[in-house]
């Protein structure tokens, strides 16, 4: 089962620029989470910094009882065998081939036989519609194909907490959604606790448990996706609507000159716009259900006097639909899952 | 794609920012802690058999030519300047002695460190920091791995090692060129070359030598390495660190020298005639 991350107050200033200050969350174990933020709020500072390889400056990142920022060196080394990073360029080793770069991984931390490694890599590249280019290096293909190489890479260890810096960059709309239905399958399949960095409004609406926003050094809100995606909040707002009128400006934050020359354009904040509720992506048919889901709602029906209205409402509608699925189902399906390999649906053919 | 401008600087963060003129020190600092991290990572298995293996051949193929190509002038030059020195002193019989005793102890460390500063290290500390900028280094560390352990323990022993391979190569390569010259081309007599040859050299000479020539290549590999994990910005700060590591190792490299010369002369008494 995937494990808790908890941050408390980390703040990261590089120089005299503080990137974000006193973040404080809990990524749930084996739940997805999606990060939300204007490009160059420190997302992948963020990420950076969950997995120790930036120290922020104040505050802490809990993992398995490793302080991600300030314990000893080796203990960090150590901990960090629990995670699968997707590098934003996907930080493919340029002087190995893709099948060399998936397998490092394996070669470095399993004692598997050459044969089996070959196995492990060759399925793991056909689930991200990878497979043929086993020999290629990362400077012979396309962006959208060592994003995927990437992600292969980060999963293949079967990491407990995966972190994705926006994996859809890069990649064409149907591979977009294949890669949800992707990131979904293999929560289910490893019960891995997951934090997704995305811009893609798809993504972020079908595939998270949670979600949380960055915007101007802080964290403007995360909790349940239904509190996000339900927000008046008009940072939060205008984010998921892509608009253009809103606190958001080309450079993050909009200053008063340029909001009164838009308005003077006709460009002003309106009526929140009413957002259906996109129902989350279910695994591909013949998986068990998500693990997630039960322990989600345990946590969810605890919190649900603090939520605001339409949160409530959106949650409550939520948990009686589930609940009437899991009996439908018969919730003794979430027994021990087949391992990754068995994946049906997940690549593109 | 990031904002087109910077978010304004927030509010400072908790400690005073770190003092500007510090920072030379604070660079020492880090290349001693580097320097010792690879020595402690040495001994950690595994060792990359592999890496240093590819390295070895790699620096060794780039580095022979040029320093057979260095030293054959270089001994011809000694040669002939010492013998016409030597010759006004009516002391001949002595050129050869001379000439190897400058070539083992001087010129052949100087040659060393010329070719592994700035053929070695140059291409260590670009291929590192063309994999820093790339964040395969990060990647790397993130799997658990030791970019140190894995890439920069087997590049310092290889350096090295070809320093070694190296500084016996130039001594030969130089002692052969010196007869020649003095022999051939300036007509001295052979025996009298290899007498004051004996006379003059002791093999201690030969060891200092190797003794720099290992130590160069450490030093070298380190701050190579050094430069390449901290490049400041994208290609251009490649760039930068690359001309940076030559120069400064060049400059690491001729104090060193001098040290351990200073030192050996004053330790180990010069053979006598
Ligand atoms: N190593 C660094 N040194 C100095 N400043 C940095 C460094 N890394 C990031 N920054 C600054 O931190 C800020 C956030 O960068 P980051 O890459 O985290 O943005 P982001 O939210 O991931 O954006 P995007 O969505 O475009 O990827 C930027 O203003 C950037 O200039
Ligand atoms: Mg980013």
């Amino acid at each position: 089962m995937g494990i808790d991350v908890v941050v408390e107050g980390l703040t990261k200033a590089f120089g005299r620029q503080t990137i974000w200050q006193d973040v404080t969350l809990t990524l749930p174990a084996g739940e997805i989470s999606v990060m939300l933020g204007p490009s160059g709020t420190g997302k992948t500072v963020f990420l950076k910094a969950i997995v120790g390889l930036l120290r922020p400056d104040r505050g802490r990142v809990l993992v398995d009882g490793v302080d991600m920022a300030n314990s000893r060196e080796k203990d960090i080394y150590e901990a960090r065998k629990l995670f699968g990073l997707l590098f934003q360029d996907g930080a493919l080793f340029g002087s190995m081939s893709l099948f060399d770069n998936i397998a490092f991984p394996l070669r470095e931390h399993t004692r598997k036989k050459e044969s089996e490694i070959r196995r492990i890599v060759m399925e793991r590249m056909e689930v991200v519609g990878l497979a043929g280019a086993e020999r290629k290096l990362p400077g012979e293909i396309s962006g959208g194909m060592r994003k995927r190489a990437g992600l292969a890479r980060a999963l293949v260890l079967d990491p407990q907490i995966i972190l994705c810096d926006e994996p859809d960059s890069g990649l064409d709309p149907v591979r977009t959604s294949y890669l949800s239905q992707l990131l979904i399958d293999i929560n289910t399949q490893l019960d891995a606790t997951m934090l997704i960095v995305t811009h893609n409004i798809d993504i972020a609406t079908t595939v998270p448990d949670n979600m949380g926003m960055l915007f101007c050094r802080e964290l403007v809100a995360f909790g349940p996706r239904e509190v996000l995606l339900t927000s008046e909040e008009p940072v939060v707002e205008q984010f998921l609507n892509g608009r253009r009128a809103g606190p958001i400006g080309m450079s993050e934050e909009k200053d008063r000159a340029t909001i009164a020359e838009e308005a003077s354009h006709g460009l002003v904040v309106g009526p929140p716009t009413r957002r259906t509720l996109a129902p989350q992506l279910k695994p591909t048919p013949g998986l068990p259900a998500r693990r997630a889901v039960q322990r989600r709602r345990a946590r969810v029906r605890e919190l649900l006097d603090e939520l605001p209205p339409a949160a409530r409402a959106a949650v409550e509608a939520d948990l009686r639909d589930t609940a009437e699925a899991y009996t439908a189902n018969g919730a003794d399906t979430l027994v021990r899952t087949r391992p990754l390999h068995t994946y049906e649906g997940g690549g593109p053919a | 794609m990031s904002a087109p401008s910077e978010p304004a600087a927030g509010k400072a963060v908790g400690a005073r920012p770190p003092l500007r003129v510090l920072n030379p020190l604070r660079e020492t600092g880090r290349l001693f802690a580097l320097g010792w991290t690879v020595v402690r990572l040495t001994f950690r298995r595994p060792f990359q058999v592999r890496e240093f293996v590819e390295q070895f051949w790699f620096i060794a193929s780039v580095t022979i030519l040029p320093a057979m190509l260095v030293t054959i002038p270089f001994g011809a030059v000694i040669a002939l300047q010492v013998g016409s020195l030597i010759q006004q002193f009516g002391a001949q019989s002595f050129t050869g002695g001379a000439s190897v005793l400058v070539l083992v102890q001087q010129a052949s460390p100087l040659i060393v460190s010329l070719l592994i500063s700035g053929v070695a290290g140059s291409a260590i500390c670009a291929d590192l920091g063309a994999r820093t900028i790339r964040e395969e280094l990060e990647a790397m560390e993130v799997m658990g791995v030791s970019p140190v352990q894995r890439l920069v323990v087997p590049r310092v022993l290889a350096v090295m090692s070809v320093g070694l391979l190296l500084n016996g190569l130039v001594s030969v390569v130089g002692t052969l060129g010196g007869y020649f010259f003095a022999v051939i081309v300036q007509h001295g007599t052979p025996g009298a070359y290899l007498a004051s040859f004996s006379a003059l050299a002791q093999l201690s000479d030969l060891l200092i030598g190797e003794l720099k020539a290992v130590l160069f290549g450490f030093i070298a590999g380190v701050v190579a390495a050094h430069r390449g994990l901290n490049p400041k910005g994208g290609p251009k700060g490649v760039g930068d660190a690359v001309n940076q590591s030559v120069v400064f190792t060049f400059l690491i490299l001729f104090f060193v020298n001098m040290v351990l010369t200073a030192l050996y002369l004053q330790l180990v008494p010069a053979k006598g005639l």
